[in-house]
């Protein structure tokens, strides 16, 4: 059984209008990262929108861990797909951030002193356990977002949809939310989807879905897809640092044996060469 | 257009529980044509200092200097109109700013504002949508059917059609995909040079800084923490981290190389096929 699965997706707003996702199969599994990129209007918000519910599929199913999204179930997947957003300011509810985390719950019907507990437990999962009455509006970008994604953890969901949710952050904050994100996803086995334009953030996923134009371009792992640096170009993606500059090397006649993803990996590689002199 | 600060500070909500030094003692000087990145933590100030370019807020003590006009405490502005025509600011996300039925009346919102001949503005129009781009046929679609890409050229475009010689830019790549980053950044430079602007660049990009940028502005806690050109400011990675901030990917490349290497691995302006070349030395050294 998969955490998620898309059978044949076509969507679209209205008749007449043009179709924005066109035959979208993949799954998740669960415990999975699943990392999904594109350019601008390539239809990748549209698939998070239509994994909880948000928005119904024109043609085609979802299943999320066994169970096909209708408009009649959709509460009870919600509760198992949770959602953070991009804009940070946008999220909020609560004057403080135990109410904030509580809302969900509170929404939920989750009796109180187990709602304590989560609230608890799940701010501590972000490291936010320390500011349990303070005001959201004063925490910084990536202290709000890790807030929403405790908002999320609380109501014990098997999968995290991230859509774009460090886009507004400075780079500390960025590594802030990567680094929760990781530390909470390989705990729980869950399953997590982030949706970004943020190529290191691509690099460290288990698999890497592309999207163009509406449809799946590829799925594979990060490692294979930096190969195809000239094509994902084209698609106006673009690839690390670390794999253009392996690119560079190759055009100074220095091929490496693997494709590096990271900075270790290619001074690994280099130094092995020098060694080997 | 230059642009001087005197020993500027700014406290919000003065004399109150709330309040809150910005801005402490700044001063520096922007030469007409420059090209400056101002980066800093969030809450180091750069925004307030934004909002002293076009007069939006002025100095509680200490002035600001921009071309002919002074911005002083407790004095207004004497043309703050005329200041607001000279300097452009391009806020974040400004495709949520737009408003009008069509694309066409959203860029001549500006220049109709500050009474501009309705002649001149069908041509200012055009040219602008010409600068960042965008199709003159969609001229007459409302913005809102246009993709995110293209609303935010729309938007750019108003400001560029008040024909400013200042621009300042807020992190105007965000949210755009790799390509549209890129292309919004090369049209801003582009623009910069053909039109002479003094530009200003706030941004959490160093690499933008570094590709783009002819001085660099570090801001911390309200103060200047570092200035210079950007190579400069990058080779002091100590200093930058201390107020959470780093350097490009590449410097931080170069300082892993030179560590492994044992050997000083200096930045020489380069993109990556001069880093490789650099790099395909070093790896066909002699081992000793």
């Amino acid at each position: 059984m998969y955490a998620i699965e898309f059978k044949n997706v076509s969507f679209r707003y209205e008749e007449e209008q043009p179709y924005v996702l066109r035959n979208v199969s993949f799954q998740v599994e669960a415990g999975e990262w699943l990392a999904i990129i594109g350019h601008n209007g390539s239809g990748k918000s549209t698939i998070a929108k239509l994994m909880n519910g948000l928005l119904f599929p024109t043609e085609g199913e979802i299943i999320i861990n066994g169970i096909p999204l209708n408009e009649e179930n959709i509460w009870e997947i919600r509760r198992q797909v949770g959602m953070v957003f991009q804009n940070p300011d946008n999220q909020f509810v609560g004057t403080t951030v135990r109410d904030d985390v509580a809302f969900g719950l509170e929404n939920r019907g989750v009796p109180r002193a187990e709602m304590m507990d989560r609230i608890t437990s799940s701010l501590e999962q972000v490291r936010m356990q320390d500011y349990l009455l303070h005001e959201p509006y004063r925490l910084s970008g990536g202290q709000k977002q890790r807030v929403a994604i405790a908002g999320v953890l609380a109501i014990s969901p098997s999968v995290i949809i991230l859509d774009e949710a460090t886009a507004m952050l400075d780079p500390l904050g960025r590594k802030e939310i990567l680094d929760t994100v990781h530390h909470v996803q390989a705990a729980q086995q869950l399953g997590l989807i982030t949706i970004t334009h943020d190529l290191n953030e691509v690099m460290q996923a288990h698999r890497v879905l592309v999207m163009n134009d509406g449809e799946i371009w590829t799925t594979t792992v990060p490692r294979e897809l930096v190969k195809r640096q000239t094509e994902l170009q084209q698609i106006g993606l673009d690839v690390p640092f670390v794999t253009q500059l392996a690119h560079a090397l190759e055009r100074q006649g220095i091929t490496l044996d693997e494709q590096p993803i990271d900075h270790e990996e290619l001074l690994d590689a280099l130094w092995t060469l020098h060694s080997n002199k | 257009m230059d642009i001087t600060f005197k020993q500027v500070d700014y406290t919000y909500q003065a004399n109150s529980p709330f309040e809150h030094k910005a801005l402490k003692n700044l001063s520096f000087h922007l030469p007409g044509g420059s090209f400056t990145a101002i980066v800093g933590h969030t809450g180091s100030g750069k925004s307030t200092l934004l909002q002293h370019l076009n007069g939006l807020v002025r100095p509680t003590s200490g002035s600001v200097q921009i071309g002919e006009h002074t911005l002083e405490p407790k004095k207004k502005p004497k043309q703050a109109k005329e200041l607001r025509k000279q300097v452009g600011i391009v806020f974040q996300y400004p495709e949520h700013q737009l408003f009008e039925e069509t694309v066409e009346k959203d860029i001549a919102f500006g220049p109709r504002n500050f009474g501009v001949a309705e002649k001149e503005i069908a041509k200012r129009v055009k040219e602008s949508a010409a600068a960042v781009g965008l199709d003159l046929s969609l001229l007459s679609r409302s913005p809102f059917e246009l993709s995110g890409g293209q609303m935010r050229r729309v938007a750019i475009a108003g400001v560029l059609a008040v024909r400013p010689r200042v621009l300042v830019l807020d992190e105007p790549t965000a949210g755009l995909d790799p390509r549209g980053q890129q292309e919004i950044m090369d049209m801003f430079y582009r623009l910069h040079k053909e039109q002479q602007l003094t530009t200003i660049l706030v941004t959490h990009s160093m690499e933008d800084a570094l590709t783009y940028a002819d001085h660099m502005l570090v801001l911390d806690k309200g103060e200047k923490y570092m200035e210079g050109t950007p190579v400069k400011v990058f080779q002091d990675r100590q200093a930058l981290q201390q107020v959470q901030l780093d350097v490009p990917e590449i410097f931080q490349f170069l300082q892993k190389t030179s560590e492994r290497f044992g050997k000083q691995v200096a930045y020489e302006g380069e993109n990556v096929d001069r880093l490789a070349e650099q790099l395909a030395d070093l790896a066909g050294d002699k081992h000793e």
